[in-house]
Parts: C-alpha cells; sequence; structure tokens
C-alpha cells in the first residue's frame, strides 16, 4: 500500500463550469491527442475501425437528462476527469508505489515503470476515472498535462492543461484551489462550486460549477401594456410618438 | 510504501516545428498550429494539433473534430490514387490509373460537350471552400448548370438575409459577444457555426448574459439555454410573428431607427388590380421616396437633412400610398398572431410567448446603452454617441430547412430590425465584406455559347421576373431549375434536384455529372435509395442515363462507387487552399481576414488538391483564362493562381500584402511573395475596422469609406433594411397577371401566396401527410458538425450510434423502451432501428444524429461497424419530389421561393417492430477500393 504525503503545497485542479459546458467533447480529444503523444505510453484505441471501438481517454463528457418536478427536463454534460484527490484512495491502493500524489502540487500521477497492471487503483476509485490501456497494459489517468504546466519550452499562456486551452466554451478552469486568492477558488466561491460525490470522503480538489436555475422566463419576464388594439389605435399612438421625437412638432 | 515520487521532465521538448495553417475539419476554418515530430522514418509528421491563439476565428480554442485532424490525415479510408471504374457502377470496382489517364480520359469526355453542348456537363460542388474558384471554371468552361451545397443547406437564410438587410448569420454576421445581454437562438443546437458561437456562449454567459434556446431538441446550445422554447418544427414563423404582434402592439418598437435605416417610411401604392399596386414610389432616378417631416415634401431617402415620416400618407394620380409600417400594423396587430391564436400550433403556451416578447422589450429597450463613439451617417449628420439595444439573435438549419424557411427567416429578420437590433451595439454586427445589399450582387447568368465562357457568373440575386434563368420557350436554362417560377431566388442552386432531374431528362439530358466533395448516394441525398438507382439505371441501349460520372473525394466515401471516373483530393494538411473575400470568409465584426492553407506535410500517395486539378483539366481543355493566346497554361497549380488571379484589376483571391512591396490592403497588384507572408503570419491575414467604422455599417460613411479602400466596394453604398422587400412584390405581381414575363398557370396561385413583400407564415404542403402526425428531424453532433466523414477513429468513439430519440409521451404511447427498435414510417418510405427515450424533447418529434449510418464498404470501417449494422439514415423517408398531385407534374420538395430542401417537413408514424438483425433498409456492401482499417492504434509519432 502507498502513502499520501501528509500535505501538498499547492492544490492544482480542475473548476469544471456545468453551466456552460456545451457537451462538444472538445476536451476529450485535445486530451486524447496530448496524452497520446506525450506522458507516458500512448492511448491506444482497439478495433479503432471496428464493432466496438475501444481506446484510452483520460476524459469524457457525459450526458444526464434531468427532470426537475416541475417544468420542463433539461440535459446536463458532465466532463469527468481525475479529481486529484486530496485523500486519493487510488494511491493508498496501490501495491507497489506507482500511483503518487506530488507533493508540490498534488497531481496524482501513475509512474508507468512501476505500473504493474493490476486494476486495484481504477477499482479503488469512486469516479471511475482511471482506465487501463489495453496495448500498453499500463494504467492511464488524467495527469493534469504536468507536461505541459511547467513546460519552459511553452509559451507562458499555454501552460495549461491541453483541455483547458482547447474548451471552446471556456466552461474549464485551472488553478491552485488551495489558494483562497486564486482565481478559481473565488470563482469556486461566487458561483457555489461543489465537490462531486463528497460522501465518499476523498475530497477532490476539482470542483463543480453547478448548472443556474433554468426556465423560469414566466416568472421573472415583464407582460407588456398594449398601446393599441387595432390599426386605427396604432397609428394614434405612431403619430402621439412621433411629435415627442426629435425633430417632432411639438 | 511510504510516499516517494520520480524525477520528471517537465519541460520536453513539444515538437521540432510548428507550422500554422487552416483547419478543414468543417467551415468555421480555425487556425491550427500543426506540432511536426521526427518520426521513425526520418521525416518531418504531424504529432499534435491545436488551436492557433492569434487568429480571428478561434483565438486558440479548438473543437474535438479539430483536435482530431490527425486522425483524418492517417485515415486508412484515404484513396490512394485515380480511379476508373472496371465493375458495373455501383459495384465499387475500380483500377487505379495514372493521373495522366485520368485526365485525358475526362478531357475526352468534356471537351466534345464544351464545343457542342456546354449545358450537357453539370458540375456541382460539395463541402467546397473555393467556390469563387469552382464557379469560374464552369463559367470558363460555359456550362450554366453550376452550384455548391447551400441549396440542400441553409440558402433560405443567407436569401432572406440578404433581400432583407444585405447579409445574414453565419459568415455573414455575428451577434456582438461584448456586449449582448440577451442572445436568442433559433434551430441550432450542435452545429452552425461551431466555436464562435460556443466562444460567445461561453464569453456572455462569464458576465450573466441570458441565453433563449428555441429548438424542439433540447441538446448541445439548448441545453446551456437559461430558457427553453421547445417549438414544434416548422412554426418558428408563426411564434416570431406573434412576438412582432406583441412588440407593435405595445409600442416596443424603435420608431427613430426605423425612420433612419430601413424601408418602413417608404410609400406603397394601393391600387389593387393595377400594376403599379404594392410597388414603392421612387424618383425618376429610381430612388425610393420618402415623405420629409419637417417640409412634409417628397424626397429621396437619401438626401442630407432629410427626417423621414414613418406616418404620413401621399396621393398621386388617384393613388394612395402609404408607408410600409402602416401596412405591417395593419398585417401584425390582427389578431391572427395573437398568442392564444398560435399557441397550440407553435406548440408553446400563449403566456410563454407573451413573457418572452417582454423580455426582450426590456433588454432592448430598458437596458439600452451608449457608446461615446461619434459617428456621421450617409445623410451627413453627425451622432455623438452609438446606442445599443443588447438583443442579438442567432439562426440556422432548423427554421430554414423547411418550405416555409425563406419567409421565416426574413419574419425573424424583421423582428432584429422592429428592436432596433441590427448593426448597433450589443446586437447584431455584419462581418465584412457584408452588408452588402441585394442589387449589388450578381444577377444569375445562364446564356449558353457552344465552345465560349458563360456570360457571367451563375450565381445571383433577382430583382424581378426578368432576371429569371429561362430559355426563350421559358423551360429552365439550369439542370436544377434555379431561377425559375418554381423558385425565383434560388441563390444557391438546388444540388439535391440535380440527379434527380438529370435522370428525368427534366428539363434535359446531361452526359456528365462532375462532382466535389458530395455524397450523393447516401447521407446528401434525399430519396438515397432511388439515387443509387438513378446513377445506375440505363436506357434501352444499355447506356446509363447518366452517360459519365466524374467524383473528386479524398475518402472512400459511398459516392465513389458510382462514379467512372475518380480524381483523388489531398487532406486539408497536404493542399494549398485560400479562405477568400470573394468566396466565404471568415471576418470578424471588426476586421476583414482571410487565410490560407498550404502543405505542412506532402501527400504520401499519388492524390491531388482538387484545384489544382481543375486547373489542369482547364488547360487540357483551351479555357479562356487557364491558357493563354499560345495555348501556355497561365496558372502552374492553385497555389499560383491564389498569389496571380485577378478577379478585377487589382482583386484577387487574398487581401493581405497586395501590391509589389506587399504593404496593400484589400487592392493592389499581385505580389510573388504573398503566400510567404501569409505562412510567416500564421497563415492568416487580419485587416481591423477602424473604431469610428464598427457598428451601423451599411449607413455609416466612415464604413463605407473604408470598405471602398479595403476593395470590398467599388463606390460607397449606402442603402435601407427592406423590412417590405419589392423583388417579391414583382413576382407576385406577375402572378396577379401584370407585366410580360409571366408564370405558368400551375404556379400562379402559389406564387400570390408566398411571394408575399412582407413576412407570412403559411403551412407547408401538407399532401399525403395524413395520418404521419410526428415530426423527423437530424442534426448532425457538435464533434462531427459538418466534418467529411464519421470515420475518424477517435470522433466514431463518440458517436457511433445514432438511435431515433423519441419523446417521453411518444414511448409510452407506442409502449417502447430503451433498446426496443421501431418502424419508422413516411408517406415515402419506412426504416426500422433502435430507439432511445429523451424527455428534453418536444413531444410531437423525433430524431436522430445524421450521417452517423454509413454503407457496409464504405470509409473503410468494417463489416460489423455500429454505423453499417445499426447506423440509419432519415434520407428513405424523405423524397426529392412532392407527392404527386395527379397532374403530371415533378414538385420538389423545396421551399417555393429559395427552392431550400425541406428536410425538416418530414411527417412519419412510429410502431414498435421485431428487432430485425440490422437497421432496415440494409443494402449490400460495396467493394472497398481501399480495404478496410487496423484492428489496433497507438499512435506516436515522437521517441
Amino acid at each position: 500500500m502507498t502513502e499520501l504525503p501528509d500535505t501538498t503545497k499547492r492544490k492544482l485542479g480542475l473548476v469544471i463550469d456545468l453551466d456552460t459546458c456545451v457537451g462538444c467533447h472538445a476536451c476529450v480529444i485535445s486530451c486524447k491527442g496530448w496524452n497520446t503523444e506525450n506522458y507516458g505510453a500512448p492511448l491506444s484505441d482497439q478495433s479503432p475501425y471496428g464493432a466496438d471501438p475501444s481506446g484510452t481517454f483520460l476524459n469524457r463528457v457525459h450526458s444526464y437528462e434531468v427532470q426537475p418536478k416541475e417544468g420542463a427536463a433539461q440535459l446536463i454534460h458532465f466532463p469527468k476527469s481525475c479529481l486529484h484527490c486530496e485523500d486519493a484512495p487510488c494511491v493508498t491502493v496501490c501495491p507497489t508505489g506507482a500511483s503518487y500524489k506530488r507533493v508540490e502540487d498534488g497531481i496524482v500521477l501513475v509512474n508507468e515503470s512501476d505500473c504493474i497492471g493490476c486494476g486495484l487503483c481504477a477499482w479503488a476509485c469512486p469516479y471511475g476515472a482511471r482506465e487501463m490501456d489495453a496495448a500498453a497494459g499500463v494504467m492511464k489517468k488524467c495527469t493534469l498535462c504536468v507536461d505541459r504546466i511547467y513546460n519552459d519550452t511553452l509559451p507562458e499562456e499555454d501552460r495549461v492543461p491541453a483541455c483547458v486551452r482547447s474548451c471552446p466554451a471556456g466552461a474549464r478552469h485551472f488553478g491552485d484551489l488551495g489558494d483562497p486568492d486564486s482565481a478559481v477558488s473565488k470563482l469556486v466561491v461566487e458561483r457555489g462550486g461543489i465537490d462531486l460525490m463528497p460522501e465518499q470522503g476523498t475530497k477532490p480538489v476539482n470542483k463543480y460549477l453547478p448548472p443556474r436555475p433554468k426556465d423560469r422566463i414566466t416568472e421573472t419576464a415583464p407582460r407588456l401594456t398594449p398601446v393599441a388594439q387595432d390599426i386605427g389605435g396604432f397609428l394614434g399612438w405612431l403619430d402621439r410618438t412621433l411629435e415627442r421625437l426629435p425633430g417632432g412638432d411639438s | 510504501m511510504s510516499h516517494r515520487q520520480p524525477d520528471l521532465n517537465l519541460s520536453p521538448k513539444v515538437s521540432d516545428e510548428v507550422r500554422k495553417t487552416t483547419c478543414y475539419m468543417c467551415a468555421c476554418r480555425c487556425g491550427i498550429n500543426v506540432h511536426m515530430k521526427r518520426g521513425a522514418d526520418g521525416t518531418q509528421q504531424v504529432a499534435y494539433i491545436e488551436g492557433n491563439r492569434d487568429h480571428p476565428v478561434n483565438k486558440g480554442v479548438l473543437c474535438a473534430k479539430g483536435s482530431a485532424g490527425i486522425m483524418q490525415v492517417n485515415a486508412p479510408s484515404r484513396l490512394r490514387a485515380p480511379l476508373k471504374r472496371v465493375g458495373p457502377r455501383g459495384s465499387g470496382q475500380f483500377e487505379e490509373i495514372s493521373w495522366d489517364e485520368a485526365l485525358e480520359i475526362a478531357t475526352g469526355w468534356l471537351k466534345p460537350l464544351r464545343e457542342k453542348a456546354p449545358e450537357k456537363l453539370a458540375f456541382f460542388t460539395g463541402r467546397d471552400q473555393s467556390q469563387s474558384f469552382t464557379g469560374w471554371w464552369a463559367q470558363k468552361f460555359g456550362t450554366p448548370n453550376y452550384a455548391a451545397h447551400g441549396g440542400f443547406c441553409s440558402v433560405n437564410m443567407a436569401t432572406a438575409g440578404i433581400y432583407t438587410m444585405g447579409g445574414s448569420f453565419w459568415e455573414f454576421g455575428q451577434p456582438d459577444w461584448d456586449y449582448t445581454k440577451l442572445f436568442i437562438l433559433f434551430g441550432v443546437a450542435e452545429d452552425h457555426d461551431s466555436n464562435p458561437i460556443k466562444m460567445g456562449i461561453g464569453k456572455i454567459k462569464a458576465r450573466g448574459a441570458r441565453v433563449i434556446g428555441v429548438n424542439p431538441v433540447r441538446s448541445g446550445y439548448n441545453a446551456v439555454a437559461d430558457d427553453w422554447v421547445s417549438i414544434t418544427p416548422g412554426t418558428d414563423g408563426l411564434f416570431i410573428l406573434s412576438l412582432i404582434h406583441v412588440l407593435m402592439t405595445a409600442g416596443k418598437i424603435d420608431l427613430e431607427y426605423l425612420a433612419r435605416y430601413t424601408n418602413a417610411p417608404c410609400l406603397v401604392a394601393e391600387a389593387p388590380g393595377t400594376p403599379e399596386h404594392g410597388l414603392l414610389l421612387r424618383g425618376a432616378d429610381g430612388k425610393t421616396l420618402v415623405i420629409d417631416r419637417a417640409s412634409g415634401a417628397l424626397t429621396p431617402f437619401d438626401q442630407p437633412g432629410v427626417r423621414p415620416d414613418l406616418s404620413a400618407t401621399h396621393t398621386r394620380d388617384g393613388i394612395l400610398y402609404r408607408p410600409v409600417l402602416h401596412l405591417m400594423a395593419e398585417r401584425y396587430l390582427s389578431s391572427d398572431y395573437a398568442p392564444e391564436t398560435v399557441a397550440e400550433r407553435c406548440g408553446i403556451p400563449a403566456d410563454k410567448i407573451r413573457a418572452v416578447a417582454g423580455e426582450i422589450a426590456r433588454v432592448a429597450f430598458d437596458e439600452a446603452f451608449e457608446l461615446d463613439r461619434q459617428w456621421t451617417d450617409f445623410r451627413g449628420e453627425t451622432h455623438p454617441t452609438m446606442v445599443g439595444r443588447p438583443v442579438s439573435f442567432h439562426a440556422m438549419r432548423g427554421i430554414s430547412a423547411h418550405a416555409n424557411g425563406f419567409q421565416t427567416a426574413r419574419a425573424l429578420h424583421v423582428l432584429q430590425i422592429l428592436l432596433g437590433t441590427v448593426e448597433v451595439p450589443g446586437g447584431f454586427r455584419f462581418k465584412p465584406p457584408y452588408p452588402k445589399p441585394a442589387e449589388i450582387h450578381p444577377k444569375p447568368h445562364f446564356n449558353v455559347t457552344p465552345g465560349a465562357p458563360l456570360d457571367g457568373p451563375h450565381l445571383g440575386f433577382v430583382q424581378g421576373p426578368e432576371d429569371l434563368a429561362l430559355k426563350v420557350d421559358g423551360s429552365p436554362a439550369r439542370i436544377d431549375k434555379a431561377f425559375t417560377w418554381e423558385n425565383p431566388m434560388s441563390a444557391h442552386g438546388l444540388m439535391h434536384m440535380v440527379i434527380s432531374n438529370a435522370h428525368a431528362g427534366d428539363p434535359y439530358k446531361i452526359d456528365t455529372l462532375f462532382m466535389y466533395m458530395a455524397n450523393m448516394a447516401w447521407n446528401s441525398s434525399m430519396n438515397t435509395r432511388s439515387v443509387m438507382e438513378m446513377l445506375t439505371d440505363t436506357d434501352e441501349s444499355g447506356t446509363y442515363v447518366i452517360p459519365h460520372i466524374i467524383y473528386s473525394d479524398a475518402y472512400s466515401s459511398e459516392m465513389v462507387a458510382y462514379a467512372d471516373l475518380i480524381l483523388p483530393d489531398t487532406t486539408y494538411l497536404e493542399r494549398h487552399d485560400c479562405i477568400s473575400l470573394l468566396d466565404r470568409p471568415i471576418c470578424e465584426a471588426d476586421a476583414l481576414a482571410d487565410a490560407i492553407r498550404w502543405p505542412v506535410i506532402a501527400p504520401d500517395r499519388d492524390v491531388r488538391g482538387f484545384q489544382s486539378v481543375l486547373i489542369d483539366l482547364g488547360v487540357r481543355l483551351g479555357l479562356p483564362g487557364f491558357v493563354d493566346e499560345s495555348g501556355a497554361a497561365v496558372y502552374a497549380d492553385y497555389a499560383d493562381y491564389i498569389v496571380n488571379h485577378e478577379r478585377k484589376p487589382g482583386i484577387g483571391p487574398l487581401a493581405g500584402w497586395r501590391g509589389e512591396g506587399g504593404n496593400k490592403t484589400g487592392r493592389g497588384t499581385p505580389n510573388p511573395g504573398q503566400m510567404a507572408r501569409y505562412i510567416e503570419n500564421g497563415g492568416f491575414f487580419v485587416s481591423h475596422i477602424p473604431k469610428a467604422a464598427s457598428y451601423y455599417k451599411p449607413w455609416n460613411a466612415a464604413y463605407q469609406n473604408w470598405a471602398v479602400e479595403s476593395g470590398l466596394y467599388d463606390s460607397p453604398q449606402p442603402y435601407l433594411f427592406q423590412l417590405y422587400v419589392e423583388p417579391l412584390r414583382k413576382f407576385q405581381r406577375a402572378a396577379e397577371g401584370h407585366g410580360e414575363h409571366q408564370p405558368p398557370e400551375h404556379l400562379r396561385d402559389r406564387l400570390k401566396t408566398v411571394m408575399d413583400p412582407l413576412p407570412i407564415w403559411y403551412e407547408t404542403d401538407q399532401q399525403g401527410n395524413a395520418g404521419f402526425t410526428v415530426n423527423a428531424l437530424t442534426q448532425r453532433p457538435m464533434a462531427m458538425y459538418h466534418s467529411w466523414g464519421s470515420q475518424n477513429a477517435w470522433l466514431r468513439q463518440l458517436h457511433g450510434h445514432n438511435p431515433l430519440y423519441v419523446p417521453t409521451r411518444l414511448m409510452r404511447e407506442h409502449g417502447l423502451r430503451d433498446g426496443d427498435w421501431a418502424k419508422v414510417t413516411s408517406p415515402h418510405g419506412e426504416i426500422t432501428v433502435p430507439v432511445r427515450e429523451m424527455a428534453a424533447l418536444n413531444d410531437a418529434t423525433v430524431w436522430t444524429w445524421n450521417a452517423i449510418g454509413k454503407r457496409k464498404g464504405a470509409w473503410a470501417l468494417k463489416g460489423d461497424a455500429p454505423e453499417a449494422t445499426r447506423g440509419f439514415l432519415l434520407n428513405h423517408l424523405i423524397h426529392e419530389l412532392l407527392p404527386p398531385k395527379g397532374d403530371g407534374l415533378r414538385w420538389a420538395n423545396s421551399d417555393p421561393i429559395t427552392g431550400q430542401a425541406a428536410w425538416f417537413d418530414l411527417k412519419v408514424k412510429i410502431e414498435k417492430a421485431i428487432p430485425p438483425d440490422e437497421s432496415q433498409p440494409a443494402f449490400a456492401p460495396l467493394t472497398s477500393p481501399v480495404g478496410q482499417g487496423p484492428d489496433h492504434l497507438e499512435w506516436k509519432v515522437g521517441k
């Protein structure tokens, strides 16, 4: 079994805005592209052109329909990847020390050279955020693009995870959730950000911003008062109004 | 085990080189950074693709398709070499031939046509991003039969926008994302236009602005909308006219704006039964006249100091002339458009319609604001500020792909204009080269001279019956019957009718069908099975009814099997292209912009960019413009054309770095170093509009002057928005029996109804629909919108299945559960498909993802791929013709004004079915010219 560090200096993570995510999967594919070419083994695909294509993805978007008690059904797009938990059960369950949480920033990683592909971590993760790569036989997971965020060969503005850089709707935010003054921490406070499945006790670092209330227009919008009921009334209103405009007679 | 962590290299080199070009996975045309790495074989290969932060369209972001471009380049479905058909058409049996042989075959077919009957060539391009070039080629060939895919996509939207306000949504304009406070989206859930809409929604939501989605399906953008209006398909126009009713009744319209910038004060003759009836009062020079409020005198609309009167009438020669606004009040105050009248038909409660109207009025008028920006209008009046009305709209296929789509799109633009929210801060803004009034667009050209070019560009905007593309005997000049009485304003042609008409010999037979990037033997055709039969049908002598078919595509699509000669295209990373202002531009509201593609990798097979192939063909055929007087080639290839072609003196495909030193924008002599400058700049060019010219563009003198300097106009073109579209009235007037150009008798009544100069809503033709009560729609998922094929290994893992989504009410009614199968029947055909429940759906509507279903053998997919076994097309249920009316005529299933394919008028019924082995109908597998893809992928270029 593997120990977690007592504390981490920072708590890097994602804040995902469920009010804005349109479910376009841009984050899913940019993640696939970056992590196929970079950290560790490529994310392989089995039967890529066949009956049941199944590849390794570190980030997936699920869509759920929600039926409120009153009003129309809603569709929520829910991107999901490793939440880099403070009490990460995937680390403590690891028999070889391959899974670990970084002291500097709290990122949970797999050291692929120590991974024996036993799959215990995927079993332990309540979020289903780890995927065994069928070709490499090692466990893959979100690295928070650890090879981008400190990469001094990249321009500073690009030192964010690939999913954050690509998200067209700006629904993904990256930062230090251990720093109450960081932009992401403030966003979480302002928008009432939540933990995913807090009852699991994993203390996830990533936060979700809940959808704003929907379908309230019939309660909130004003109703207009008629100025006319017919063409005659309208033309009368028109003449009166035109007189009051600049250049009018009065 | 105590905590331990390895040393990581946190700064690995990302790539050896970044090559910046333009995406082609859809029509957004985002800027991309292509990261190159040395591969195992020592060559530079594509390792990673990301968005270009400097690019005006996507500003660094990139969608799923763009990021999956690497799988498009290494796709096993890529064609390898030119192909000559050796088996029967439709079998997929080909042999690979050389380019020289392929081009000689094509020349052998085309040369005699050009000499004797150029119209026997029908050249139609699909998702073509080079229409100004392909159209020019067709013009030089001399055939009138050219168009691209607009006719089956969104021509209603484009045409209604241009006739009404000189531009439309999408490439023509965009919401003012910086200032808008209420954004209302019609008929778009997932697609047009991809990244800019997502970026805009994200931007406005971040500052608390609100979104209303009007759509039968609550997916995609509608899923994040604050309010959802689950409208019944085909009734958007009725809903919009009801909003207009409520707003006008409450006096919530912008009278200043209407008086100054629209034809609301222009005067309409009221003389029923006479030829003058419904025409606008004009001066001797043809300019529309208004009554000046100060003097009460009739004055041309554009005179300095004139304040047009919205209310006064005029009598001349015994005819009463009333302002357009009077006519509008008369029509839209009618209780026909009251929310209570339309609620049931639209599927929206009356109070909700009133609430939406109330919210629009509140934001437009109570939250109006001013930008401290002085500007001068075309009448010479200087305004100290710019007034903002922060309500914006966007719409696309959902409202336009109906046979009432033109008038519906018109209604939406009229709503925008009544609110005074077009080209103002917070509203809808045009992108150069728009705004551009309909009158300065070309008119259709169709006059054929054997051995010579056509008399002008094919597509355009008719101003009246005299501009129709009719032969002397009144028969259609074009194979698709564009610009005829059947659909007078068909500005993008009718690609969906070409094969059907050519097969029927109506209006005439053709010899060669030449297509590019158009999957007409599958998802791009209505009535797919019959189209396959038309393509393979033979006459008594055993000759194919369409004797020759040439097709160009990069991939092994279903259409490949139905051609005689295949000209294999490159992928987008292996080619030159220009995204030109002469074509479908990529400008922003604040900037003029264009872009290129360049070969960031060389093709690894015997394929050629289609445009370069057309240039080669042009030379072989000796087309003017392609060869000089000595017969020598003018352009070596497409890249040479892009840099050196001049459409008018000084105006070429690209606006940037023109002139000898490369320091001219818009106008300037060709610059041999132009392509290098584009590459150096990241593949694009941007020129910003001056601040004082940024809004009120159709009337802003600073914008008009800037547009002339930039080569967009030849002279300033200020104009009024056309609430009342007089060209429509001219067709109506002809139908009433006036004028020398008269429609055929069977079309008179329809023309009188639909060519209404003020927006109307009408029920589309329901003949044959009795008993079919469920609306059936399709849309493309965001991760595949407009992308060419869903065989992409990464994207098909997102959307490899397309169940029929059925609303809860219908699931219950038919005893259906997720995973069950249903037989779906239309008046034309039936399919049997898997179903899935969706609650967030209009309860009289079913839908599915379009073009997920593939035919076995196509796209290098395995025969048991879900796309080929459980996937399906709704196309089988949609006929390109309306059911026969017993008059022997072929009535197109299209908008009667523009000819837009009415895909979304489909009505069906569903019933539970015994699950078949595969979705029905199933078709025999095609022989694949490229084989099948690999069983595993582990893609990594670097070590």
